[in-house]
């Protein structure tokens, strides 16, 4: 199963080649997140409308390898912004992916941009 | 440098650090005999002393395991933890250098050559000897006391034996019937232990009242009331000529023509001093028994030491554990050296426990004569209430009294009978309750310092007080660590509550329990500002009662479901901060995908809606359950199959289930008197009613119910939040159950009440839980810590004395009335739609889900 890990790789703004159109800004929920699918890609995507900022992950969370972060709860731990895996409350860093209450792998983030309510995901292939 | 200890001679060379000096010095051996809990409390304060490492401490016990709480025995029949009832760890005795040797009987003693003899003929060599044998059961000598079934209340492998007979009658009898010979303290508390069990209890005793030892003829009769209206059978004034049966107990023989039969009898008729080593070895003895010593717990052979329930002290054996530990102490302190400590002459023999739910307390001289003192008694038979406090002649001074039905007062009345602080003129005030004239009187605060709120362990207010303003404790569980106040009986918990509170309060600390790091408040804080200052989205309360973060998974569902308890709103409103499960209306399952558990009240339902099911769950591929609590679990949906199976649910007739809330899950019923022939009222019918009634209700945490038709108890009903049996002339009404990892039984809050009555009941207990709970508590956990227990319960609910169950009432009818389906609401509403799709931008499902085939059904591929 952890193959599907591989598929992910955190992606810096400066190494993004393809601005993926994802879908109207309407489409996702005020400070909440929904999935969508780039290529054979499933990724989380966050309004999180607190701090006006957006937020883009994968949506497989490296517990147990289930898709479904982008149904976890966002807020903040201490000032970092962060999810919660609706499964087992694992929690990670939206700004770099980091587990915050566990020791597991990272989970890979993207660039997100919004042009004309449109929202945009960076990736590098 | 090198250590040298020789086990039997115990000369050590001790390690010296300054110079080349060698000190021999012999290390002097302790042996404790008996590792109850005084034995266990001796080694306890001796470690704790400078001097014990100049000792070497040999603990012998002949129970195979380390000591143990035997104050709470009866726990051990709720649990069954052995465990949880240990003093400390075997662990423990190695850390502090004392050697635990377990069964191991020691059998002799040779005073002369200081040395002792075991059962498994070794020999230790003592400096002192402590005896701490304890006691053991008085087994009277009735005819027939030997047969197979006849127990004694004592050790935790008298109870293993006990649970071990019981369960083998009942598996042969349901309603076997077991007594207890004995109404004092030990055997009420063996009675709760036969109702624990599910034996048909009953209480034999000999003299005419029951705890004779601590309560009057009138609180006797006050206690027999409330017991039997729980169910246990009280039979008084019986001598026991001898048990029936060829090898197993079938009966007691009173009289010619009065027998009761019973299948098993457990003896709890007082305690024997283990005091066998003493006669061996010629100890003065006394008439009936025990060891006599002084008031340094010295034995007629200085050497020797005597403390617990085998020292006779003034002529009197002292069944207690505060006087035991008190003892203990003593002969620490004599034995390195500090020979000001005594034992006082006057004992406290004061008392408070609660048995099988009832409080009963007696402190300083319960019964007191005419020529000493004024009674002043409060009676209300009605309530199972007595309280009497006995006053010196010049009315200034309180010398006892009894409590029965509730022993709130008795810890302060306690402390102002210890430290004999003045009482009111009217000294009635001190009992009677504040709507009659009564007055709240006496603050902990009030206490002198050298108050002892624990007398377990001696801890003075002054000493909890201490500990808290040196900054060392900072809650009650930091005073509790390292006061080691309330780890005794626990009688003065809510005392100790108290006083830190106070304490922290008069040093301006404020006592956190916020929610999370967002919210310094509690729940209950929050419920309030919610109600209080209608706000309506999580950002207006986090926004001007945050401490200026974002929220996080605690806070968001936490106030998403105080806001659905207040404003009857469903999950479907801001369903960005509900929980994963109501943000979707389902139960997210292992691999992401979600079950489905439509609501069928009461678990009724037409075999063409039971059709349905069959054949949506067939449709969209779904392993299909029955689930816990008796309803239809539909697995494997994904999301966007969601509104799909729901639109073809609500098409024939069925609603949300909630099973994904903290809401009312199912009222459980058995088929009640619409079928069986047994059932004394309508379960089925009332269960619908009360289902349809809270369905969609969010709660601090999920609730269930029970509707049984009779007593014989088919819908489990005293296993759920709320339980009702029909019973003649009513219902009963049981509150606070649940199963679970922590299960408990409910317990009694109304007997013989009718339909509108529970209804009523139900209302307000549901509110008040509502509005008052911790976060994901359960009924069972806020009812077992709310201060005052059941009866204070009882006083809010049924009679109102706070003055909130009109509010409660209101607040409840609200939110039935506004009662919506979810799943209706989602389906009918295309923006709400849009949330149960796995992809914004695709169509597509996950394209990750592996099912396997699993016993003709399907499940998802296993985690590794």
């Amino acid at each position: 199963m952890e193959e599907i890990l591989e598929t992910y790789t955190a992606t810096e703004l400066e190494h993004v080649k393809v601005w993926f159109k994802a879908a109207s800004t309407k489409d996702f929920p005020v400070d909440g997140g929904a999935c969508i699918k780039y290529k054979d890609k499933q990724i989380a995507v966050f309004n999180f409308a607190r701090l006006d900022k957006w937020y883009a992950c994968q949506n497989v969370c490296p517990h147990k390898m289930e898709m479904v972060l982008s149904r976890g709860m966002i807020g903040d731990d201490k000032g970092t912004p962060k999810v919660a895996c609706p499964l087992h409350k694992k929690t990670f860093s939206l700004e770099n992916g980091e587990n915050l209450n566990g020791d597991l792998e990272a989970i890979a983030t993207y660039p997100v941009k919004i042009e004309n309510d449109f929202v945009y995901i960076g990736f590098s292939e | 440098m090198f250590i040298f200890i020789k086990t039997h001679k115990k000369y050590v060379i001790l390690r010296i650090f300054v110079s080349k000096y060698q000190i021999i010095v012999r290390m002097k051996t302790i042996i404790v005999v008996g590792n109850g809990m005084v034995g266990y409390k001796f080694c306890e304060k001796f470690v704790a002393k400078e001097e014990s490492k100049n000792y070497k401490v040999i603990v012998f016990g002949e129970e195979p395991r380390p000591a143990y709480d035997r104050v709470h025995l009866s726990e051990f029949f709720e649990n069954q933890d052995a465990k949880a009832l240990e003093m400390a760890p075997a662990e423990w005795y190695t850390e502090n250098d004392i050697e635990l040797i377990v069964n191991e009987r020691v059998t002799d003693i040779h005073k002369t050559t200081k040395k002792i003899t075991t059962a498994k003929d070794r020999e230790f060599s003592y400096d002192y000897l402590v005896l701490a044998t304890g006691s053991s059961a008085f087994v009277p000598p009735i005819k027939g006391v030997e047969k197979e079934g006849v127990f004694v209340y004592r050790t935790i492998e008298d109870l293993e034996g006990m649970l071990d007979y019981a369960s083998k009658l009942k598996s042969k009898n349901a309603n076997a019937k077991a007594a207890v010979l004995g109404g004092g303290l030990l055997g009420l508390e063996a009675g709760k232990a036969v109702m624990d069990m599910g034996l048909e209890p009953h209480i034999v005793e000999f003299a005419p009242k029951l705890m004779p030892r601590q309560l009057d003829s009138r609180s006797s009769q006050v206690l027999q009331l409330k017991l039997e209206s729980i169910g246990l059978n009280i039979h008084l004034s019986k001598a026991t000529n001898q048990i029936l049966g060829d090898k197993s107990i079938v009966g007691m023989e009173f009289g010619e023509d009065d027998v009761l039969d019973v299948e098993m009898l457990i003896i709890s008729a007082g305690i024997r001093p283990r005091d066998e080593l003493g006669k061996t070895c010629d100890l003065e003895m006394g008439v009936r028994g025990g060891i006599v010593v002084n008031n340094k717990m010295q034995t007629s052979d200085e050497s020797i030491y005597a403390i617990g329930e085998v020292a006779l002290y003034n002529q009197m054996i002292y069944g207690l554990v505060a006087p035991g530990y008190d003892m203990a102490g003593v002969a620490v302190d004599q034995i390195i050296g500090e020979a000001e400590t005594l034992m006082p002459e006057e004992i406290d023999m004061s008392t408070k426990l609660k048995l099988i739910g009832v409080d009963v307390a007696s402190f300083g001289e319960p019964f007191m004569p005419a020529s000493k003192g004024h009674s002043i008694i409060f009676e209300n038979k009605t309530q199972h209430l007595y309280k009497r406090i006995n006053v010196s002649l010049d009315g200034k001074s309180l010398l006892g009294g009894i409590l029965v039905g509730d022993a709130t007062d008795y810890s302060m009345l306690h402390q102002v009978y210890l430290n004999g602080m003045a009482i009111p003129e009217d000294p009635a005030q001190l009992i009677l309750p504040a709507s009659e004239g009564g007055a709240a009187f006496g603050d902990v605060m009030d206490l002198p310092d050298e108050a002892q709120i624990c007398s377990c362990e001696s801890v003075t207010k002054g000493q909890i007080c201490a500990a808290i303003e040196s900054g060392e404790a900072t809650d009650i569980a930091g005073v509790v660590s390292c006061t080691k106040a309330g780890t005794g009986c626990g009688g003065c918990k809510p005392m100790l509550a108290d006083l830190t509170n106070a304490t922290l309060k008069s040093l301006g600390i404020e006592v956190k329990e916020g929610v999370c790091e967002h919210f310094d408040l509690n729940r209950q804080d929050l419920y309030k500002i919610i109600q209080v200052k209608e706000y309506k989205t999580f950002n207006e309360v986090l926004d001007n009662h945050g401490n200026g973060g974002h929220g996080c998974e605690l806070c968001k569902p936490l106030i998403a479901s105080l806001m659905a308890s207040i404003n009857a709103d469903t999950a479907n409103k801001e369903y960005a901060i509900q929980d994963s499960n109501d943000r979707f209306l389902a139960n997210i399952q292992r691999n992401g995908t979600y079950s489905v558990v439509p609501r069928v009240p009461g678990g009724e339902i037409t075999p063409d809606k039971l059709i349905a099911l069959g054949e949506i769950a067939k449709k969209y591929d779904l392993y299909t359950k029955i689930t816990g609590g008796v309803r239809i679990d539909l697995f494997g949906a994904t999301l966007n199959q969601l509104p799909l199976i729901w639109k073809e649910l609500i098409g024939h007739g069925f609603e949300s289930g909630h099973a994904y809330g903290k809401s009312l899950r199912t009222v459980k019923t058995c088929v009640g008197s619409t079928w069986c022939r047994y059932g004394m009222d309508e379960s089925v019918s009332f269960g619908i009613e009360l289902e349809n009634r809270y369905r969609g209700i969010r709660a601090p945490h999920k609730i269930k119910g029970g509707v049984s038709g009779c007593i014989r108890e088919c819908a489990e009903a005293r296993g759920k939040d709320f339980g009702l049996i029909a019973v003649e002339g009513g219902w009963n009404l049981y509150v606070g159950g649940n199963g679970g990892a922590t299960p408990r039984h409910a317990e009694l809050l109304a007997e013989q009440i009718d339909n509108e009555t529970v209804i009523k009941y139900l209302d307000r207990y549901l509110m008040f839980y509502m509005r008052t709970a911790k976060p994901l508590q359960r009924t069972a956990a806020w009812q077992e810590r709310l201060e005052g227990g059941m009866e204070y319960l009882k006083e809010v609910i049924i009679e109102d004395k706070l003055g909130i169950a009109v509010d409660l009432e209101k607040e409840m009818e609200t939110l039935v009335n506004k009662f919506e389906c979810e799943w209706t609401q989602a389906i009918n509403d295309p923006e709400m739609m849009k949330r149960f799709s796995h992809f914004v931008n695709s169509e597509e499902e996950d394209d990750n889900l592996v099912f396997v085939p699993m016993r003709d059904q399907k499940m998802p591929e296993p985690w590794n």
